[in-house]
């Protein structure tokens, strides 16, 4: 199966997950006898192209045009087609970035496929490709199928690939191919401004090495209480899901997971939290995680290493209490 | 401004899931507003208030669907339209956007808004799908819209803390990211009220459409564990003198 690999940089810094996504390639490659291409798409790319050349790919595909210095869902989908055009493949991948999730649906419908998105995995069994992708929050998996002829279209989950298993070429050049495409500024409806962050944070959650993170369950904003006591006797840094701090009841910068701060602490105390995908990816990396939840199928259990199917409300208070004691 | 909201209906966040195939069964589980949509439809109310117009609540599914339309209702969009169809869940992505697209371009509308993705099938692409039907320009995960002279200023959430402002034409489709505002309850005013707003039924035959699936689900199934969780039990207390010792002693992180 010949595979293209879209890979994805701003500003000309490489965003780290399209070498999971690549990965995912070299192994689907492998598994199909195909050949892997990758697309580097931007101006003033070039190098990133020679780099990921060491990789071990066929050939990389380098588009450049002034109209795809900074990205835009038009200039990237007129250009990603002419490219896919041209190229054939069987199948496209993406890493599933928030970028991606903008364009890649609409790519793949111009030509009238379809994509089946935020892959954690797949299979190859009796010569069919099948998808592994997250459904009701992470609470069931399911497997997919592509039906009518390619080219298909897929992404790949953050942390679903590991990229240090990335293979290198043989002789450590891939060659680069430069790939023209047309693309007119009227063509390109909305206009990218500038990048900004919010205003600095004042607790840097990546540092902390113990969290105690709430998530649905604690109810009610009076209810964190609770857990910032729990937090405290353990000298840890409170943290939250989404949801917690949509509701306005724990700042923004405490919020764990794809769209906020990625941890890596050396324990994560999840209390409530059932475990979605979009909370998992922030904290998985966690040596030790504890959950406690009252739904002993919460998905969040598939990763922890110590749970507590039982109530929050009833093991915050004994924690504390417990943790006081033995400080002494 | 005239504003359709796409709203799915999904399962309750506590309803237990019981598999069935390539679906669950649907019988004895309560169904709600799909989260991230009640924030789509908060924003589209704001702007009408601010900017005059009207917000129709758009949604697909069987006959169950109509309650969320009138939850809609109730929190002040003028009317509803049901597209109503029983194996809506065996859509994929792109075929249910197609349905959507046509009757969406019946009204012609100056914004179209979705949430960033639905909690149940969590595909996250009817936007984006829908703005490359109806071609429009789009923009996702959006977190505050300013209307200007037809053309509206946009600030979109990256990854890792970053945002960026994105300028954009009407019409337009926009992803709503959850969390951009607060969202309404309804009022008993705004219950009563509902009871007279229009609900429009649509069906695919009637809006003209086929489609073929581009993918399928083969079936669902729970995950199975990549690691050895050790569970522990008791009382409360029993349990937090177990669990204190084994952070302590055998994991040695506290």
């Amino acid at each position: 199966m010949n595979i293209l690999v879209v890979t994805e940089q701003r500003q000309g810094k490489w965003n780290n997950t399209s070498f999971e996504t690549l990965v995912a390639a070299q192994q689907i490659t492998s598994a199909t006898s195909g050949t892997l291409s990758v697309v580097v798409i931007g101006k003033g790319v070039a190098g990133l192209a020679q780099e990921v050349a060491g990789e071990n790919v066929a050939e990389v595909l380098l588009v450049e045009h002034d109209l795809l210095e900074n990205y835009t869902p038009d200039g990237y989908c007129i250009a990603l087609k002419q490219v896919i055009e041209a190229a054939k493949p069987d199948l496209v991948l993406f890493p599933h970035t928030y970028q991606v999730r903008d364009f890649a649906p609409k790519l793949a419908a111009s030509l009238g496929k379809g994509m089946v998105g935020d892959c954690i995995g797949f299979r190859h069994e009796g010569g069919k490709l099948v998808f592994v992708r997250q459904m009701f929050q992470g609470r069931t998996v399911a497997d997919v199928t592509f039906t009518g002829a390619a080219p298909w279209f897929a992404s790949f989950q953050s942390g679903a690939f590991r990229a240090d298993l990335l293979a290198a070429h043989p002789s450590r050049k891939a060659p680069v191919n430069a790939v023209s495409v047309g693309l007119k500024p009227e063509q390109i409806r909305t206009k990218p401004l500038e990048l900004f962050k919010e205003a600095k944070s004042s607790v840097d959650l990546t540092q902390a090495r113990l969290i105690v993170a709430i998530g649905r369950g604690i109810k009610a904003p009076e209810n964190i209480a609770q857990a910032e006591a729990l937090a405290k006797a353990m000298g840890a840094e409170i943290a939250a899901s989404r949801p917690i701090c949509d509701e306005g009841w724990l700042p923004m910068e405490r919020q764990i997971g794809s769209s906020g701060q990625t941890v890596a602490p050396k324990l994560y105390m999840a209390l409530g939290i059932s475990g979605a995908i979009q909370h998992v990816v922030g904290m998985k990396g966690a040596r030790t995680i504890v959950a406690v939840n009252k739904d002993q199928n919460a998905p969040i259990f598939e990763i922890a290493d110590y749970g507590v199917v039982g109530d929050i409300f009833e093991v915050m208070p004994a924690l504390t209490e417990e943790l006081q004691k033995t400080k002494g | 401004m005239k504003i359709i909201v796409c709203i799915k209906q999904v399962p309750a966040k506590d309803a237990p899931l019981a598999i069935a195939g390539s679906w669950i069964k649907e019988s004895d589980i309560g169904f709600e507003m799909n989260e991230p949509d009640s924030y789509a439809l908060e924003e589209a109310l704001r702007l009408k208030e601010k900017h005059g117009g009207e917000v129709i609540a758009l949604s697909f599914g069987p006959e169950r669907v109509k309650q969320t339309i009138k939850e809609a209702l109730a929190k002040g969009a003028d009317r509803g339209i049901h597209i109503a169809d029983d194996n809506f869940a065996q859509l994929d992505p792109l075929g249910s956007a197609k349905i959507l697209a046509a009757a969406i371009g019946k009204e012609n509308p100056d914004l179209v808004l979705t949430g960033l993705q639905s909690d149940d099938h969590g595909f996250g692409q009817t936007g984006v799908l829908l703005a490359g039907l109806l071609d429009r320009p789009h923009a996702t995960i959006i977190m505050q819209i300013e209307v200007q002279d037809g053309r509206m200023n946009l600030k979109r959430e990256l990854e890792a803390g970053w945002f960026q402002r994105i300028e954009c034409p009407l019409p337009a489709v926009l992803s709503i990211q959850s969390g951009i505002n607060k969202v309404r309850y309804a009022t008993l005013k705004g219950i009563m009220a509902a009871k007279k707003k229009e609900i429009a039924t649509l069906t695919r035959e009637s809006l003209g459409v086929s489609t073929d699936p581009t993918q399928k689900i083969e079936k669902i199934y729970v995950p199975t564990k990549t690691k050895k969780t050790e569970f522990i039990t008791g009382t409360p207390r029993e349990v937090a003198a177990k669990l204190v010792e084994k952070l302590k002693f055998e994991a040695r992180v506290i």
